[in-house]
């Protein structure tokens, strides 16, 4: 029986077709990936499927029947046993897990709300496919691997035996990706059917039954069987992947970041970095590994000025900046490109050439007037210096696409007059192939020129490729350092993975 | 721009319908009234003047809530603003020596007022910034606040025996009229035009106003770059509270030459509604005060028809239609 | 005056003068939970004060004043998610819009229903004992009601999910666009029959009543952080600076009129700095839902 079938379906967003007629069939009882890299519309075509969103042409059949675009919604989906599992979770974070599931399909005892029987039901449920949960455990006090077996567990608890999966992997460990692995096969081994969308092309290998490879919008492979990564990723790109950039050693000087025993406060006033001491010498890279949510993004905006501290020092080349506005710090040498681009490192509403000089307007005419020229002086060299396109200054950041914006605010912060400190979250994150090669080759260049560069990334190849030192960071503590020859190791990957996960050596 | 003007037509055309509904509940003609109020506006010279006269305080409380609009931030208290500014400049106009040149006096009267109106702007700016606490019941709370001491001010120490006015400024201090059939428009008008170029330099061409539209647009992003939040909210708030402040030229040294109470009672609130008609751009600011001005006398000349708070129920139907009609429009754009 | 202060006089006073207060408040927490932000309380407690005195006037019923109230009320929240829910306007900028148009209509219509500026004509009105009067009893009973519905009822969970994070209660199949027209229409209601208590327990219609009750009952929501029982106590506060800077007056203490006055204004200020202790709002408090 086919559990989900697409039949030449075509999406487009204005003038680009994000999916050109795409067929696409998944077998029930399998585990069937849907691969390609950022931008191919896979996600675009599961939510065709599952009805968020509307194709403008093409078929959908739901476990053999067919569905009309135009009454099909998430809502009809799950009626008829197709549920879905988003990137971005669907979780309200107040709420506790039993009022995040019960949601729309409460049941009642009477008037009242009778959250007591869901909780029981939901875990049976758990229980059923070998993980536990807390119904009375308030999401947001959940970790994020908890967080997407409460995702899974809404749409099962409605009775769902289809599951699509988006990147689900992509903010967990890898032994969560482990654990979550085995839930999807107990839920096979029970007669379900999983589609799973990502870009992990390891991990795709090791549970997926089929494989179809999606690029630019249209399928241009499926495969079966034994699984060959290299196939696979020759498929999604078109050329070999590399994944290496090209660098000298390192010759660090003088340091420039300097920590000491810092404690930061995140969300709701929990602790999100403890005592943490390091330093960072210029001409060096050095990169924190760490599941998303240990504290590293509150360490990037203790550096940078944006949080304030509790506790401890950070200094700049010898000055104590641990409190100072953040446009001192910039004057001290930093820059700093941040790990939301759409929210922190641009403005979307102002130009390209408007972008580039956000925050650093002092540095094109007076105080009464700024020096136009000048500013647009500066953008034809940015663009064409980092290659961002449109080639159109007046364009709004808005209209670019992620790789470009990235570009922009690279462009802006690079080329700050007098760089010491380079500070960079998840630098490449949602951009292109041909963008991150650039970027990556940026980054060296900046540490040869001799700037100190702290890199926060949540993909380990790319801190493989880019650090001299790795500092390995877990709920808030750093618990683990690899310099340069520990990192060329091959058990590097799984000694870093152990750390983000607490496993002490 | 054809946008805009779009939103705007639809919004005037959806007022006209809902004002008609009134009219006829007063059983009286829409067309009759709708064309008395344009001939007693722009139909004869006093009924300009008029407008021009109500126009120019619009442009300047419009100007206020489009500059902080700008910057994120809601300035619900130009009344209060206003009305303390008004009363600065009267004060100030007043106390001056008789043979002062009228170059200096103005400008001491006027930048009383622009204090005055600023400092009444900071305290919710601060209080933002420094607290977080939402401006826009803080200027609202200001505006009684504010109305309650000056007329305890007025009524303790500065007005006039038995009245309710101030003394008259000297005269060096008073702007001269325009004429126009005796109507009480006055050369202060120009000062708004000059105020309205001013604004848009500012915002366009400078770069504490690009630092303010990045806080207004993106917050996140401003501080990201090192532009200093908390400092720029309250300076905005302040610069807005002087431009309404300000508005005490038109009144005070133009017109009547004292502060009296109740002076240009409304003209803050209907300043919400020329920013917003006027897209927060200064070219349209001056055509919605323009706007809004005809409205409020023409408001006066239909009162035998029908009661002359029709006017304020057509200026809040335009508000709520240009906020509705925008909002579809955008959300149609982006789809 | 310290008598004056303990005596029942004063705390039948207290309460009769925190109603409306209440009221508003019950109904703004209720908007607010949803995600949308209800600056137009004040509109609605004028227009709920005006069809009270209508309805009273033409009945001399006081329980026709009230229904008429809520009608009112339920007229202006139906205008308010018109322009906020279907349209997705701004939300201040309708809710300040509201306001101003309630102020100008409320004036007309009592010109043409009339033929005065200022005042309606005496309607019959509450009995001046507070507790005698059955629309008290209710006002009190409504305090809880809300709160069992927000915290107990599905509705209330769909209600708060939707305010927090509308996407994913619409993922669990909760159409966020009824039960935000839901939650303001009974904003609506609320803040109408608060509107009614004003002008049936002041005998009549006064143009521009209200006031400014919207807007402290609106920081009452915020100071009960978000919680409809913290916010009755909120409004009591409220309730009792006002009868306390009454009775000032009267006693004719040495201070000006007009700065006494001023108190409960100033006591707004106070508290949303946060003196009174702050707290998250309804995560998706104010953003239109697309």
């Amino acid at each position: 029986m086919k559990a989900l079938e697409l039949r030449n379906v075509t999406k487009r967003f204005g003038a680009v077709e994000a999916n050109k007629h795409v067929s696409l069939t998944v077998e029930a009882g399998t585990v069937h990936a849907v691969v390609g890299e950022n931008g191919a519309g896979k996600s675009t075509l599961m939510h065709v499927a599952y009805g968020h969103a509307r194709c403008d042409e093409g078929r959908i059949f739901l476990k053999g029947e067919e569905v009309s675009p135009a009454r099909h919604s998430p809502a009809e989906s799950i009626r008829r046993g197709v549920g879905m599992v988003h990137q971005h979770f669907m979780l309200i974070g107040p709420m506790t897990v039993a009022e995040n599931v019960a949601l729309g399909r409460e049941p009642r005892r009477g008037l009242r709300l009778d959250l007591e029987t869901a909780a029981d039901e939901l875990r049976q449920l758990a229980a059923k496919f070998g993980f536990d949960v807390d119904p009375d455990a308030r999401i947001e006090d959940l970790s994020v691997g908890e967080q997407q077996r409460v995702e899974i567990l809404k749409v099962l608890w409605r009775g769902v035996d289809v599951l699509i999966l988006d990147e689900p992997t992509a903010v967990l460990t890898p032994a969560e990706v482990r654990d979550l692995f085995g839930v999807l096969r107990k839920l096979v081994a029970d007669g379900m059917t999983v589609v799973l969308i990502t870009h992990k092309l390891d991990e795709v290998v090791e549970i997926a039954d089929r494989v179809t490879v999606m690029r630019r919008g249209e399928v241009v492979a499926e495969l079966t069987g034994t699984l060959d990564v290299g196939a696979i990723a020759t498929a999604m790109i078109g050329r070999p992947v590399l994944m290496q950039v090209d660098k000298r050693p390192a010759s660090p000087g003088a340091a420039v970041l300097s920590l000491q025993r810092l404690r930061v406060r995140g969300r709701r006033g929990a602790a999100a970095v403890r005592d943490v001491s390091f330093e960072i010498r210029a001409g060096e890279v050095v990169a924190i590994a760490g599941v998303v949510g240990n504290g590293q993004s509150e360490l990037v905006e203790a550096i940078t000025g944006v949080r304030p501290i509790v506790g401890g020092t950070v200094a700049l080349r010898g000055v104590d900046v641990s409190r100072a506005p953040v446009d001192r710090r910039h004057r001290g040498g930093l820059s700093h490109i941040p790990e939301d681009r759409q929210a922190r490192g641009l403005v979307l509403e102002f130009s390209v050439a408007e972008n580039l000089i956000l925050g650093r307007a002092r540095e094109h005419g007076t105080p009464f007037g700024l020096d136009l020229a000048s500013v647009g002086a500066n953008a034809e060299t940015a663009i064409r210096e980092f290659d961002i396109r449109p080639a159109d200054a007046d364009a709004p950041a808005r209209a670019l696409s992620g790789g470009n914006q990235q570009k922009v605010v690279v462009a802006r912060e690079l080329t700050r007059p007098g760089m010491t400190l380079l500070v960079c979250g998840q630098p490449t994150r949602g951009v292109d192939i041909g963008a991150i090669e650039m970027i990556h080759e940026r980054l060296i260049a900046a540490r040869d020129a001799g700037a100190a560069v702290l890199l926060v990334s949540a993909e380990l190849s790319e801190i493989r490729a880019l650090a001299d030192r790795v500092l390995v960071m877990y709920r808030g503590k750093i618990v683990d350092q690899l310099d340069a020859s520990q990192l060329a190791l091959d058990s590097a990957l799984e000694r870093m993975g152990r750390g983000m996960l607490g496993v002490t050596a | 721009m054809k946008r805009e003007a779009y939103i705007v037509v639809v919004a005037l055309l959806v007022a006209m319908a809902a004002g008609s509904v009134l009219i006829l509940a007063f059983g009286q003609s829409p067309a009759q009234v709708y064309g008395m109020l344009m001939a007693h506006t722009w139909g004869d010279s006093y009924g300009l003047g008029q407008v021009l006269f109500k126009a120019t305080p619009l442009v300047f409380t419009g100007l206020a809530v489009a500059l902080a609009f700008r910057v994120g931030l809601f300035n619900i208290g130009v009344e209060g603003q206003m009305m303390v500014g008004a009363f600065a400049t009267a004060l100030v106009g007043a106390s001056l020596p008789d043979g002062t040149p009228w170059v200096i006096a103005i400008v001491l009267a006027i930048g009383a007022g622009a204090v005055a109106g600023g400092a009444l702007g900071a305290i919710p700016g601060y209080l933002r910034a420094r607290f977080g606490a939402h401006e826009v019941i803080n200027t609202i709370m200001l505006n009684f606040i504010a109305g309650a001491l000056v007329l305890w001010a007025g009524r303790t120490w500065f007005f006039v025996e038995e009245s309710t006015h101030t003394q008259t400024v000297i005269e060096s201090a008073r702007i001269p009229s325009l004429g126009m059939s005796g109507s009480a428009a006055n050369l202060s008008c120009f000062l708004a035009l000059i105020a309205a170029a001013g604004v848009w330099y500012f915002f366009e061409r400078t770069r504490r106003g690009h630092e303010w539209r990045a806080v207004g647009e993106s917050p996140l992003a401003a501080e990201t770059a090192g532009i200093r939040i908390g400092r720029s909210i309250t300076w905005a708030m302040a610069a807005s509270g002087a431009l309404a402040g300000a508005v005490g030229a038109n009144f005070v040294l133009g017109y009547k030459h004292y502060f009296e109470e109740g002076i240009g009672r409304g003209m803050g609130f209907m300043g919400i509604a020329v920013a917003l008609v006027g897209r927060n751009h200064p070219v349209g600011i001056v055509g919605a005060a323009l706007l809004f001005g005809t409205l409020s006398q023409g408001g006066f000349a239909v009162n035998e028809l029908v009661p002359k708070e029709l006017v304020d129920v057509l200026q809040a139907v335009i508000i709520l239609a240009v906020a509705a009609t925008s909002a579809e429009v955008r959300r149609l754009a982006t789809r | 005056m310290i008598e004056t202060l303990f005596s029942a006089a004063f705390f039948g006073q207290m309460l009769r003068i925190t109603v409306p207060y209440m009221l508003a408040a019950l109904g703004g927490t209720i908007s607010e939970r949803s995600g949308v932000i209800n600056i137009a309380l004040e509109g609605k407690l004028l227009v709920g004060a005006f069809c009270a005195a209508l309805g009273a006037y033409y009945t001399d019923s006081v329980f026709v004043g009230a229904v008429a109230g809520v009608g009112g009320g339920l007229a202006v929240g139906a205008l308010y998610a018109l322009v906020v829910v279907r349209f997705r306007a701004d939300q201040i900028v309708a809710g300040v819009a509201i306001n101003l148009l309630a102020l100008g209509l409320t004036r007309f219509l009592l010109k043409l229903a009339f033929d005065s500026t200022a005042n309606s004509p005496p309607i019959e009105s509450l009995a001046s004992n507070v507790a005698a009067a059955p629309l008290f009893w209710v006002a009190c009973v409504l305090a809880p009601a809300v709160h069992a519905v927000l915290m107990y009822s599905p509705f209330g969970l769909r209600l708060r999910a939707v305010g927090e994070h509308p996407e994913a209660a619409a993922t669990a199949g909760v159409s966020v666009v009824r039960v935000r027209w839901a939650a303001v229409l009974i904003a609506g209601a609320l803040a109408g029959l608060g509107g009614a208590w004003l002008a049936l327990g002041s005998g009549g219609f006064v143009a521009e009543m209200s006031g400014g009750r919207g807007y402290v009952a609106l920081t009452a929501v915020i100071m009960g952080k978000w919680r409809p029982l913290a916010a009755t106590l909120a409004s009591l506060s409220f309730g009792f600076a006002e009868a306390f800077q009454l009775n000032l007056q009267t006693a004719g203490v040495g201070v000006p009129s007009e700065l006494v006055q001023m108190l409960p204004y100033v006591l707004t200020m106070v508290a949303l700095t946060g003196f009174i202790g702050r707290s998250r709002p309804p995560g998706a408090l104010g953003k239109p839902y697309q």
